[in-house]
């Protein structure tokens, strides 16, 4: 049966692919965002999962204007990064989970989940970057993926509800999945930013906050405000918060905080990390730890 | 009945139906600089470029005017927008400055001051 082991959440501002690039992670200004994942790698490491299921927003490197799916799932054998054209490295591509793709597929639309199936998903900054986050140095992905992608772009949004509820019915679906596979979720983006306006600049600590402190323990608080009370709240960017929202549903009902990491300023962007366990991880966690202990 | 009354958030344009109608010429140009060739050739013919994808006479001035708040006004989508920026070798921090008319400096200045 399919393990649910816990959740990372990460910004994922394109600049922190040009800082990876030019080594600057122990810079001043930089430090302080990387440190985040020291603990985020060495969890990685100890639970090895095999499979990532990703809940981002593309930027307009896979979707136009042309066609906006509210919600899409990826159902490729392979995801490839492209060239967004302001000079970020190309990264290598992303091995997909495909039959658990179709599983999903299958368990959300018989949920009445209305979704847009993409066989071809090019993958962009918000994807590549947190696995640069997550595993450096290159090499061969060490999981799978399935992508969901989440329209945080063009108005009217999928409400927070909603897409807490999307998430949640991804987690049945993984529960239901009948393969070995440790499945660990990624919610990426936010957290306040915005790129356009007079307002362009602004950060709220205070929004921030209360996300970072509801995400483990009680996601629903989060669906209270519209997509458009977050704009408010967090910026034009800040919306992607939503994605966040969706990965937390897909964790379960009950989820540990592991590690936090906050720091303002990253580019435009108040700059979070979080990682967070299932309830049932966290408890084995404990009891390996006790076993080495007494062994 | 019929539309429902648009949020107005101070300082914050929404990227809604209307903004994406009025825009698509202008972020399909924007899309298409994905493609390092289609960025060449824009440098190359500006002009013609522009022409090729059908701006109208505000987003062909925003676009020759390099004004992201007039992009902005005309339709565009700052994701899309960044492309072309990144052409100009503007980042959002430039664009930020630029649309809230503040020097780089400053602007930089004022995110970091929201860390205390």
């Amino acid at each position: 049966m399919a393990d649910i082991i816990g959740g990372v959440f990460t910004s994922h501002v394109p600049a922190i692919g040009n800082a990876i690039a030019k080594q600057r992670q122990q810079d001043p200004y930089w430090k302080p965002f990387f440190d985040g994942f020291v603990p985020v790698r060495r969890w990685l490491a100890e639970r090895a999962p095999d499979v990532a299921v990703v809940f981002s927003n593309d930027h307009g490197l896979n979707f136009f204007l042309d066609k906006m799916p509210t919600f899409a799932v990826g159902a490729a054998a392979e995801y490839r990064n492209g060239d967004e054209g302001w000079g970020l490295p190309v990264y290598a591509p992303f091995p997909g989970a495909q039959a658990l793709s179709w599983h999903i597929i299958d368990s959300l639309v018989a949920d009445e989940f209305d979704i847009t199936t993409c066989q071809e998903m090019l993958l962009d900054h918000a994807i590549s970057i947190p696995f640069e986050l997550c595993w450096p140095g290159g090499g061969p992905r060490p999981v799978k993926i399935v992508p969901v992608s989440i329209n945080t772009v063009q108005h009217p949004l999928p409400s927070p509800k909603r897409c807490l509820a999307l998430g949640r019915a991804v987690g049945r679906a993984l529960q239901a999945w009948g393969g070995a596979e440790k499945i660990v979720i990624f919610g990426t983006g936010g957290l306040s930013h915005q790129l356009e306006g007079k307002r362009a600049g602004f950060i709220n600590k205070d929004y921030d906050r209360f996300c970072m402190d509801h995400l483990a323990s009680d996601p629903d608080a989060m669906t209270r405000h519209s997509a458009l009370d977050i704009v408010e709240l967090a910026g034009s960017q800040g919306v992607e918060i939503l994605n966040w929202i969706a990965a937390r549903g897909a964790l379960g009902e009950t989820a540990v905080e592991i590690s936090r990491n906050y720091h303002i300023p990253i580019s435009n962007t108040a700059a979070a990390t979080m990682l967070l366990e299932t309830a049932e991880t966290a408890r084995r966690g404990e009891r390996l730890e006790v076993e080495a202990f007494v062994g | 009945m019929g539309m429902m009354t648009r949020r107005i958030i101070p300082g914050t344009p929404v990227f809604d139906g209307e903004a994406a109608s009025r825009g698509y010429r202008l972020n399909a140009m924007c899309y298409s600089f994905n493609n390092a060739a289609n960025r060449a050739a824009f440098l190359v013919d500006e002009e013609g470029y522009c022409r090729k994808f059908g701006l109208n006479e505000a987003q062909r001035r925003a676009v020759a005017d390099r004004d992201v708040a007039a992009m902005i006004a005309a339709g565009g989508n700052v994701y899309y927008l960044a492309k072309l920026a990144g052409i100009f070798g503007l980042n959002v921090q430039d664009i930020g400055a630029q649309q809230t008319g503040m020097s780089l400096d400053d602007f930089k200045a004022m995110l970091v001051a929201q860390a205390a």
